[in-house]
Order: structure tokens, then C-alpha cells, then sequence
């Protein structure tokens, strides 16, 4: 697992948003082979969207051959809800970007069959050849989509009745109203996030910093579910420094001194993408730093 | 929320500056399908349907359609002719109609003033509801008739030969307008009286009960008077300032409405201004009726455009009542059968006197003369001949916003608030270079 510390929240979001864009353009995408990206909604990504749809907008970024599947949706909220995740994906994403309507995945929580839904979802994201990067971000309690303290680690995408004190976090979407807040979520499960090629979640805010350092540096435990992401042969967990408050200093210093040796003593041109050392070339001697933030040296 | 199965193409504008819920929203879109902006979530997730067309606004301001509720005529033409056959009057009536969506006006009542009850039944059936496009012309609201009910005191450029009294009631109405006020707003959409005038109080609310918009104007009422037409169901004052008695400070007559908040709340906000910081509630419709203004500079001072604005911004609505000189160089027109001289300033005067007769503005320029006047926010000065004129004639859930479900009449302005593009029902308007 990689853990990218940035200053803060809007790092962070330039950080995913620009690893998005090299992902999806190194993967070079087509119509017979489109990249398949798992979405989240919530607070986290909507930084990541705006630098998205900015990139998109700049020219540097397409959406025509990307694939999405979105981690969930509430149950028996109508979809142009304000408050629904269609709402939310087309206000922050979907409509301001080329993305084909029909490569568009989330979960229908109007369906007939709620179960069936879920099957169908399963089945959608195994057709395309499984998700290539699953974007996430979690909660305080280290949940991430609906997966909330407790659940499996081996779920799937399923009907998920909602915590208590999430029904009533959410109120504050609803006019305040407990009795408007939708007591059930479809959601992808901790397994559906963990199959993809490779996870990235986002943490960001001291208020979040529990949760990091549950989900990194103790056991994987269904009680914070995201701590599945240590058994995934590609994680990558984005924080800002807000969110490392809860970290031993050693783990920070861990993964910053990873960072700094692989940019300043192995060199940006000798890294793959995701991390990886692809070879071992002697620098050049001027190693100019990178313009994106994406790989440039930690300091 | 507009979702329809519909195949036709979705047109979406991009880059746009768009004027949604009384603010300039940057990174915002519109679409539109069939001549209506519609709200395009639900086509695309149920329908898998995205645009088929993208509009590059190139950082324009896109705004509603202008509307214009009292404008008599232009290019020669007088909406109160009534010489000629039907089918001369008939395409008078089409180029005026043209002409305007050259100005970003997409939607008109066309104002006839006081005239005998055969013009009325001649012209009043050519006037009815009309819907715009963007070859044949602006869409007809319905007429604005101004007159006969009216005060000899404040005829303005009326022949007050044939003004009258309304002593009959409702009858003396359908009498001097014919079978076409039946018909209510489909044919009358503003009828502009003088509540003094006998029998004229007790008609407004058979009126409205029309759907009608009675308007007060070319009267020399007293304040009470003139309260009490609102609180009977007037809500527009006809533009204000002109034909009415000026503001005394112990009697301020007409013009006193504007500080009139102690009236009566109406319980529906339909076709009543909303709440501004000079209402007396917040969350409830202001009390006071919309009044329209000339911002010519000419017909009412800036000064007093100002204090109007300031002691009721919500109910403010440009008008231009544009006579038949409008588009064309000075010399002497046609207003209802009168002679009428446009000055060097486009100011139109009764010839031979110093009454003035209309203006020969163009709503644009209305526009932005008002926001050079008041200093108001561009969205301000957009509204008051967007927004608040639809609501005088209760249509704001199609016309002046740029809300879903509404009529695609667009504007693309630049900042000075120029015309550089006009849509509508989601087709683009040809404009000339030189207008």
C-alpha cells in the first residue's frame, strides 16, 4: 500500500484528480477497451471532480471511452432527488464532461427488485472485464460506500440498511428531517471495491485522522472496514497532513522517506505510475523537478 | 421536471454566463429540446440521451428573451391603425413583430391606445396570443389597451373624444372593447384605466377575474384612490411618472403607491412583485403593484427612475411604449390618428406642443440605460424586462427565467449588456448588422 501525504485537501484533490487523468490516458482507452473507474460520492471527491472536469475542460482528459460504476444510492429516493447520488454524479461529473451516457453505472434504488439490482450490478461490473481504479473515500468511522463498522469484508453489492447515526448526520440534507432521510442504501460491497485493479482513497481533515490510522496501522477489521485496502496488491491512500494527526510518527516518516528516495535517489523516469520501480538508470544528472504535483519530490 | 420521451435534438449551451435564480452562474449549462429548456439528468440517465447539439457562448451572458408590455407600434407602424384591410394590418402587425427580435425583445403586448369600438373590433382578433419564432416574429402576449376609461386631465397623446365612463359596470366595457374581452387574457393581457373615472373600481375585479392585468394610469388619482384599485386587484401602474398627477408630498397620488407597504398582503404570489428589502415581509409577496418605466432619459428623469428603484426594486418593469417611430429617423408619425414629431433625442412629442407622445427606445436600450441610471446589478437590470414583466402577466413559470419547462427565448448579451445573439423557442434569430 502507498500512502501520499499533501499539504492539504486541495492538493490532495489535484493529486487524485491528475492521477486519474495519467491512468486514463496511459491506459490509452477505446471503444473495444474502455477504462472502467469506480466512483464515490460524498464530501471527499468533490475537489476531484472540479480538478476533473477543469482537466476534461483543458483538453487534457476524455471521458468517451471511460466506464463508470458508482459505489451506491439510496433506496425509494426518486433519482432527480437533490440529495440522490444521480443528482450528485450529474451535477459534479457526469454533466459537464463527455462521458457516454450509457457507459454510466449507479445502482437504480427505485428498482423493482432491489436484490436483482444488485445481482444485475455485479454482473455489469464482471461484463466489462472488472474496474480498473476504484476511486473511495470513507467516513470518521472508517466506512467506505454504505460499508458501514461491522460490515463483511467479503460483501458484495447489496441492500444495506443504514447506521443510526448516519440516518442522522444525513438529516442535515433532508431539512433537518430524520423522518425524510432514507433508511436504506443499495451499496457496492467492501469485496466489489477490493476486486478492482487498484483502490485509491481519499482521507482528508483531522476529523478523519482516527480512522487513518485505524485503517493503516492496526489489523484489517471489519470494524473499520477500509483497513481491507492492506490485503489489496495496489492500494493507494491519498491524506492530507490534517489527516496524519493520529499517526505514530514513524509511519509518517515510513511512507514520506519512501517518496523522497523514490523521487530523489531513484528518479521520477525510473517509476511506473502506480509506484512500481521499472528499471534502475543512473539519473541524469540534472533531474529538473516535475511540473505536476503528482510526482514531484516530497518536501 | 421535464422528461419527455421525446427524440427530438437536445441542444446545450456551454461557456455561457447564465442568469438562474437571480444569479450569474458560471459553471452552469442550458438545454433545450422542442423550443423548452429542459432539465436533462433524467434523459440521460433513463434515455441514455446527451446533447446533440453544443452552443458555444464563448463567455457570454445568457439571459431570457426580453419582454415588452406596452409598445404601440414601430417602423412606421401604429398597432391603433386601423386603415387598410385586414391582411395590410395583418402583416404591419408581422413586421413590427420581426423587428423587434432584432432588439432581444421575443415577447410583446402590443399597446393600442384609446380608440373608437370598431378599431378595437377590427384590431383587437389580429392581437391575440401569438406564439414567437424566430422567422416570423416576436410572440404576441396579448393587447394592452390603453384607454378609453381614462382622465381627461392625463390624456397624454389620447383622443379624448372618445374617452368614456364606466357608470354601466363590466357592460360598458364589453361595449367599448367588443366580444374580444371576453375572451380575456388570450386576446387582453393589460387593460390601463383610471380608477377615478366613474364605475372604473367596481370592473377591476370582474376584470382580472378575466385574467386580465389591470393596470393604472393616464389618471389623476388621489393616493386613496389609487390604493384602492390595488387592494380591488390592480397590479401595474402605467408608466409611472407619466399621466399622473406629480408627487405632492401631502396627497403623492399614484406615484405614492411605491410607498405603500401598509396595504394588504396578497395571500398568492401570482402576479404580485416579489419580496424586496424595502417589503414588509421577507417571505411573503410585496403589497405594492409592478409599475412600468420608461428609461428613455427623456420620458422620466434618472433621478426619478432611481428613487423608484430604490423604494421598490421588485416591482419594476421596463417598458419602452415605443409609437410607430421606432427604428426610423425623426420627422413626424402616426399615433392613434394623431401627428406626433420625434425629436434629434428620439423623444416623440404631439406636434406643435410639448406633450410628449412615446418613446422610440428599444427595450435593450432600456435595459441598459436603467443599469447606467440606478447602478443596479446586471441581474437587476435583466429582470426588469425578464422576470418582473412576466410576472405582471403571470407566465414566469414559461417566459423570463430560464427555469426548466420554460420557453427557450434566448439572449446572448456581452457585458455592456449588447445583443450578440437572440433564440427563440430554441431557434436562432437572424440579426442584421446595422439595425
Amino acid at each position: 500500500m502507498r500512502l501520499i501525504i499533501r499539504e492539504d485537501y486541495d492538493e490532495v484533490s489535484s493529486y487524485v484528480a491528475n492521477y486519474v487523468k495519467e491512468r486514463i490516458n496511459q491506459f490509452q482507452p477505446s471503444a473495444e477497451r474502455p477504462f472502467v473507474l469506480g466512483l464515490p460520492t460524498g464530501s471527499s471527491p468533490i475537489g476531484t471532480y472540479k480538478k476533473l472536469v477543469e482537466l476534461y475542460k483543458a483538453g487534457e482528459l476524455s471521458f468517451g471511452h471511460v466506464v463508470t460504476f458508482n459505489m451506491d444510492e439510496y433506496v425509494g429516493l426518486p433519482r432527480d432527488h437533490p440529495e440522490s447520488y444521480h443528482s450528485f454524479m450529474w451535477n459534479h461529473l457526469f454533466k459537464h464532461v463527455d462521458i457516454k451516457p450509457e457507459n454510466v453505472h449507479i445502482l437504480d434504488g427505485n428498482a423493482p427488485d432491489l436484490d436483482e439490482e444488485c445481482k444485475k450490478f455485479e454482473a455489469e461490473i464482471a461484463r466489462v472485464g472488472g474496474i480498473e481504479l476504484f476511486l473511495g473515500g470513507i467516513g470518521p468511522d472508517g466506512h467506505i460506500a454504505f460499508n458501514e463498522p461491522g460490515s463483511s469484508l467479503t460483501s458484495r453489492t447489496r441492500v444495506k440498511t443504514l447506521a443510526y447515526e448516519t440516518i442522522i448526520a444525513n438529516a442535515r440534507f433532508f431539512d433537518g428531517d430524520v423522518s425524510k432521510v432514507p433508511k436504506l442504501a443499495l451499496t457496492v460491497g467492501v469485496a466489489t471495491v477490493m476486486d478492482a485493479r487498484e483502490v485509491c482513497i481519499t482521507i482528508t481533515g483531522a476529523h478523519k485522522s482516527i480512522a487513518l490510522a485505524k485503517c493503516i496501522e492496526e489489523g484489517v477489521n471489519h470494524m473499520w472496514t477500509v483497513s481491507a485496502i492492506q490485503m489489496h496488491p495496489k492500494g493507494l491512500v491519498v491524506c492530507d497532513e490534517d489527516a496524519t494527526l493520529e499517526l505514530h510518527v514513524k509511519t509518517v516518516k515510513y511512507f514520506k522517506s519512501i517518496e523522497h528516495v523514490h523521487h530523489s535517489l531513484i528518479g521520477a523516469e525510473n517509476l511506473s505510475l502506480q509506484g512500481g520501480v521499472k528499471q534502475l538508470r543512473v539519473p541524469a544528472p540534472n533531474t529538473a523537478r516535475p511540473a505536476t504535483p503528482l510526482n514531484g519530490p516530497y518536501e | 421536471m421535464v422528461a419527455t420521451a421525446s427524440s427530438s435534438k437536445i441542444s446545450k449551451i456551454v461557456n455561457a454566463r447564465l442568469l438562474l435564480d437571480h444569479k450569474i452562474v458560471q459553471d452552469s449549462y442550458l438545454w433545450f429540446q422542442d423550443g423548452k429548456i429542459i432539465h436533462p439528468q433524467n434523459l440521460f440517465f433513463d434515455q441514455h440521451r446527451d446533447a446533440d447539439e453544443i452552443i458555444d457562448a464563448k463567455g457570454a451572458l445568457v439571459v431570457p428573451g426580453y419582454l415588452d408590455i406596452q409598445i404601440n407600434g414601430g417602423y412606421g407602424i401604429d398597432f391603433a391603425d386601423n386603415e387598410g384591410s385586414l391582411e395590410k394590418i395583418q402583416d404591419d402587425i408581422n413586421t413590427v413583430a420581426k423587428g423587434l427580435l432584432q432588439y432581444g425583445c421575443t415577447a410583446f403586448c402590443p399597446t393600442v391606445v384609446s380608440s373608437a369600438p370598431e378599431v378595437y373590433n377590427k384590431v383587437l382578433p389580429l392581437l391575440n396570443k401569438r406564439k414567437g419564432d424566430a422567422k416570423k416574429g416576436s410572440e404576441i402576449l396579448g393587447a394592452h389597451i390603453e384607454g378609453p376609461f381614462i382622465s381627461h386631465e392625463k390624456k397624454g397623446a389620447h383622443n379624448q373624444a372618445i374617452f368614456r365612463t364606466g357608470k354601466n359596470g363590466i357592460c360598458e366595457f364589453d361595449e367599448a372593447y367588443g366580444p374580444e374581452l371576453m375572451k380575456g387574457s388570450e386576446a387582453v393581457s393589460i387593460i390601463t384605466v383610471a380608477p377615478e373615472i366613474e364605475g372604473v373600481i367596481d370592473v377591476i375585479p370582474e376584470l382580472a377575474k378575466r385574467d386580465i392585468c389591470v393596470s393604472i394610469g393616464h389618471s389623476a388619482a388621489t393616493i386613496s384612490e389609487a390604493e384602492t384599485a390595488v387592494t380591488k386587484g390592480a397590479t401595474l401602474i402605467t408608466h409611472l411618472f407619466n399621466a399622473m398627477l406629480p408627487f405632492h408630498h401631502r396627497d403623492p397620488g399614484m406615484i405614492g403607491v411605491l410607498g405603500a407597504v401598509d396595504l394588504p398582503v396578497p395571500e398568492d404570489p401570482l402576479r404580485h412583485p416579489a419580496a424586496s428589502n424595502t417589503s414588509p415581509y421577507r417571505n411573503k409577496p410585496d403589497p405594492r403593484p409592478f409599475y412600468g418605466l420608461i428609461v428613455d432619459g427623456v420620458h422620466v428623469h434618472p433621478n426619478s427612475v432611481r428613487i423608484a428603484y430604490y423604494a421598490h426594486p421588485k416591482g419594476c418593469v421596463l417598458v419602452t411604449d415605443a409609437l410607430s417611430a421606432l427604428g426610423l429617423p425623426r420627422g413626424v408619425y402616426s399615433l392613434g390618428g394623431r401627428d406626433v414629431e420625434v425629436d434629434d433625442n428620439g423623444a416623440a412629442y404631439i406636434k406643435g406642443t410639448n406633450t410628449l407622445a412615446g418613446s422610440t427606445i428599444t427595450i435593450d436600450q432600456s435595459v441598459r440605460n436603467f443599469r447606467n441610471f440606478t447602478k443596479c446589478t446586471m441581474v437587476e437590470a435583466i429582470e426588469a424586462a425578464t422576470l418582473h414583466p412576466a410576472q405582471v402577466l403571470g407566465i414566469s413559470d414559461r417566459k423570463g427565467t430560464l427555469n426548466p419547462g420554460g420557453d427557450a427565448d434566448l439572449l446572448f448579451l456581452n457585458d455592456d449588456l449588447e445583443i450578440q445573439r437572440v433564440f427563440v423557442y430554441g431557434e436562432e434569430v437572424e440579426l442584421h448588422k446595422n439595425k
